[in-house]
């Protein structure tokens, strides 16, 4: 046994892996972050001489998407080496170990590492009825996010569902299902929204966390700004149909087949704020837009009350998307689309609008810093 | 004395489940199943747009993704009389099978194997030895005695670094692991490997529906529009990496997961005799080679079988209200009138009622309701659900692919026709159906590019797209099968909104609690006999358990007769 925890360098050497598969790792994990070249030796530096950084991660009300997700996202070497690196101490998907090896390996990381420990937590938490809508072990999701919060360094809240609720929270909202960010005020809670994230998202944002040691610059909404500052509208491909005026009527039609813009069909792209048209899914393959579908606004707060999905956006009164401000003043007023958040609405003014909120946004971020050093 | 065993969670496609069991004598004598998480779909999905159906029910688990999006997209076009062309039902079978492979091969490497591979034992092994069965079982071509030492370096020094990570705290060196170290050492390498290959299959995902998890689905057809002429469409780039995706999944699926199977299957026959459970087996149907509606050329064929008696296959209808009907007495909801009597999933009703302990809790009360799972009944039999049942009612109806992969698979394993209704035989058929699956997703392949060769090009039936064109009233039943079993999606539609929507989900089938005459579903009735000689590592109950498929994790709690906790068990 080492008399320190073994840092990740001697980690990947004992696991077979050469200084230079090494070195390829880091500079994935330095591209999967966005960082430019010059950052690679940071990146480097961390790992080699970081001990690892001890992990718990939590589902509650979910379907286990979000852990499908993080899979995917792996490259081959990443995914043994993610997976050991972070010290992932308490996993259901993941860990041979559950029930009473698995709590014991999670208490002992709370107590030991009290403060010091990354929890990700995977699904929301249904406060209505005591809770009984969600019980592990004959305890609530409320009970146990709660004891383990308390000791916790960050939280990362994987998903739509613990970042905003996502469908269980969608009206009537039956169980009373709640985001993790309502119900835990911790100092340092991290949204990665998306029914599920992108799995390169995922997994960057804990690689920012270790290699920078430091939590990424967040939005207003607690989101990584360097996956969800930007619409999907703006850095989608198919934008210049848009722009010209070339639709897709029907699914299917002539349009459809030439690859025209979507919006008609409901597209949520201008009011989504995610990553699907620069990084892609699955390793880049194609994204919801490329392959013939609307974005369904899946990273949004409220998006499953937001629909039908099918009605295109000008048909919401007020949320024509080169609409004037005043006019999305008076819808939002009238309250003529409950939950739509403000920023979305914003948003969907015009371009040179746009750009001025831009602007103001980056102020207010700069006036009230979240994250960062 | 009878010591009382809680399963508590094991983790579904819908979230969380828990068993209790009896154990006496080192074998188990009763056991209840029950789900302990429920979101609510049903009342959520009430007044919505049918169109979107398919993205809320996708949602309901995102382990086995697309399968609810399918059987939602089906009931909906089935009650408004859509037939959708034959390229999207193509589209929505590589959907289908990708799902399939990569799923059954995750089970098989990353939930499953560690019951039987003992990982710690692989360090004993011989590389040189490793190689020579792996040579002597498959042509794979990564089985050099340099590949195993590799991975062996790998595992010691996995292990001397003293954080076993996911391998920590399993039941190795348990006796029941009969592996010689040689096949652990090629089990643990195949999971690494399969680890790999298993976010490439779901690519057939992102192409046709732009993402996995919860690729997109289209009411009418499939949303990817096919025009060999431009980069923005389906077109010559697109298939081509479909048609890669697809040789390189059947040719793992051939030279490493069967003979993986095989091999440790030929070392386990003795659990081919244990976990049969119920005698019954439905299945649904599902791969059309033409259209929806044409089930009698469905690849998996439709059907049910009683008392394991395969010379009769009995006719199966989503629509006959007589048949499939959903049951409470045991289950936390309430009828309108009464929990008594079933109702058919059109006539279904979804009244969250708690009744069981206030948490924290220990025990249910198991004579009362105490799931959040309904009990279905198919003629008032219980029926289990999923691979097994596939691949019995297809060998019963004369299908002789499926009658041939079966019939060589039992002799190589020198086991008798009846190994087949057992915790083995569960396994074997999951495998089996993966080997099917693999060729038939090269046949719908052919079948689209033969089709787009011949100028057909359609992927959408839009003709009932606006809802100015329903009916006022229509009702509708998706019928599917997930790799864990039979899925149907009931729907009535009212002025062009959802009135009612049901979910009778696999798990449904087979986890349910018992019905009003206290007839046990799948998994209460498959653990019964199933031994535990040492009740501290119950590798046997996770066996059994994990042939059903589970999905992700569960943990077992176990108890002594005075419903004091003992232990709480590792598993995966």
């Amino acid at each position: 046994m080492q008399d320190h925890p073994l840092t990740i360098w001697e980690h990947a050497r004992l696991r077979g892996y050469s200084r230079r598969d090494f070195l390829r790792f880091c500079s994935w994990l330095a591209a999967a972050a966005g960082i430019e070249a010059s950052g690679v030796g940071k990146v480097l530096h961390a790992m080699d001489t970081k001990p690892r950084l001890p992990v718990v991660w939590f589902h509650f009300q979910e379907c286990t998407c979000c852990s499908e997700s993080f899979i995917r996202s792996s490259h081959p070497i990443v995914a043994d080496i993610i997976l050991d690196k972070i010290s992932l101490d308490y996993t259901e998907t993941l860990q041979a170990a559950a029930g009473f090896q698995a709590e014991e390996a999670l208490h002992a990381t709370m107590k030991k590492y009290k403060g010091e420990y990354l929890m990700l937590v995977e699904g929301s938490v249904p406060l209505k009825d005591d809770g009984v809508y969600c019980c592990i072990g004959g305890r609530t999701a409320l009970d146990i996010l709660k004891e383990a919060a308390e000791g916790a360094k960050a939280l990362i809240c994987w998903g739509s569902c613990a970042s905003n609720g996502c469908i269980q929270a969608a009206a009537p909202n039956p169980t009373g299902a709640t985001p993790i960010g309502k119900i835990i005020h911790h100092p340092q809670v991290i949204n990665v929204p998306g029914c599920p994230p992108i799995g390169e998202v995922m997994a960057a944002t804990v690689v920012h966390l270790l290699a920078f040691e430091r939590v990424p610059q967040l939005d207003g909404l607690s989101r990584p700004k360097a996956f969800y500052s930007r619409r999907v509208h703006d850095t989608c491909y198919r934008r210049p149909n848009y722009d010209a005026g070339l639709f897709v009527e029907t699914f299917d039609d002539e349009n459809a087949k030439r690859g025209y813009c979507l919006y008609k069909m409901g597209c949520r792209g201008p009011v989504t704020y995610n990553a699907c048209g620069v990084t892609r899914w699955n390793n880049g393959v194609s994204f919801p837009i490329q392959s013939g579908h609307g974005c369904i606004g899946c990273s949004e707060a409220s998006f499953w009350d937001n629909g039908p999905f099918y009605r295109h956006l000008a048909s919401f009164p007020g949320f024509g998307i080169e609409s004037t401000a005043d006019t999305v003043g008076m819808a939002v007023g009238a309250a003529a689309v409950a939950g739509m958040a403000a920023h979305a609405v914003v948003t969907n003014l015009s371009k040179r609008k746009h750009i001025r909120e831009g602007i103001k946004e980056g102020k207010e971020n700069a006036d009230t810093p979240k994250g960062g050093a | 004395m009878a010591t009382r065993i809680v399963v508590d969670p094991i983790t579904r496609i819908e979230g969380h489940l828990r068993i209790e069991a009896e154990v006496k004598d080192g074998r188990i004598v009763d056991a209840y199943s029950s789900g302990t998480m429920v979101r609510g779909f049903e009342l959520i999905l009430k007044g919505r747009d049918p169109r979107d159906a398919w993205a809320f029910t996708e949602r309901a688990c995102g382990v086995c993704t697309t399968v609810h999006a399918l059987a939602s997209v089906r009931a909906v076009e089935d009650a408004l009389g859509i037939t959708v062309p034959q390229n999207a039902e193509m589209v929505r079978n590589l959907m289908f099978c990708a799902q399939y492979m990569q799923d059954h091969v995750v089970h098989f490497y990353h939930l499953h194997a560690l019951d039987w591979v003992d990982v710690v034992s692989a360090l004993k092994a011989d590389p040189q030895k490793t190689c020579e069965i792996a040579r002597s079982i498959s042509r794979w071509p990564r089985s050099s005695p340099a590949y195993f030492a590799d991975v062996q370096k790998r595992i010691a020094a996995f292990v001397n670094s003293g954080q076993l990570g996911i391998f920590a705290n399993g039941y190795w060196g348990h006796p029941a692991y009969k592996l010689p170290a040689e096949v652990n050492l090629l089990g643990v390498a195949h999971y690494l490997e399969a680890l790999e290959w298993q976010k490439e299959i779901v690519k057939i995902h992102t192409i046709f529906g732009g993402k996995n998890p919860h690729p997109n689905y289209l009411v009418g057809g499939a949303p990817c529009a096919i025009n060999v002429d431009e980069a923005n469409a389906i077109n010559a780039e697109r298939l081509a990496m479909v048609g890669q995706l697809l040789d390189q999944a059947q040719q793992f699926i051939e030279m490493v997961y069967i003979p993986d199977l095989l091999a440790v299957a030929s070392f386990y026959k003795d659990w081919a005799s244990v976990g049969g459970g119920l005698p019954n087996y439905l299945v649904y149907g599902d791969l059309p080679v033409h259209s929806y509606n044409d089930t009698v050329d469905y690849k998996f064929p439709r059907g049910a079988i009683l008392n394991r008696d395969l010379s009769t296959v009995h006719e199966v209808s989503g629509k006959d209200t007589e048949q499939i009907k959903e049951f409470i007495s045991h289950s936390w909801y309430e009828y309108s009138d009464g929990d008594e009597a079933g109702k058919h999933p059109w006539k279904g009703e979804t009244n969250l009622k708690y009744t069981g302990p206030k948490p924290p809790y220990e025990h249910l009360n198991v004579e009362g309701k105490y799931s959040w799972l309904k009990t279905p009944r198919w003629n008032g039999h219980p029926m289990e659900v999923g691979p097994l049942a596939r691949m019995l009612v297809a060998y019963a109806s004369g299908r002789e692919e499926v009658q041939e992969v079966v019939n060589s698979t039992l002799k190589k394993l020198d086991v008798p026709v009846t190994a087949l209704f057992s915790t083995l035989g569960r396994t074997a058929a999951r495998g089996l159906e993966t080997v099917l699956i693999a060729g038939w997703a090269k046949e719908f392949y052919q079948q689209l590019l033969s089709n787009i060769k011949n100028g057909d090009t359609r992927m959408a039936n839009t003709d009932m797209w606006e809802p100015e064109t329903w009916p006022e009233e229509a009702t509708g039943v998706g019928l599917s099968e997930a790799p864990r079993g039979a899925l149907a999606h009931w729907i009535v539609i009212k002025d062009k909104k959802i009135d009612n929507y049901q979910l009778v989900v696999p798990s449904t089938w087979n986890a349910s609690p018992r019905d009003p005459q206290g007839q046990r579903s799948a998994y209460e009735a498959s653990l019964i006999g199933t031994p535990v000689n040492n009740p501290d590592q119950p590798v046997e109950i996770l066996r059994t358990i994990h042939s059903f498929d589970p999905c992700i994790a569960c943990a077992v709690h176990l108890y002594d007769e005075k419903g004091r906790y003992i232990h709480q068990v590792a598993t995966f």
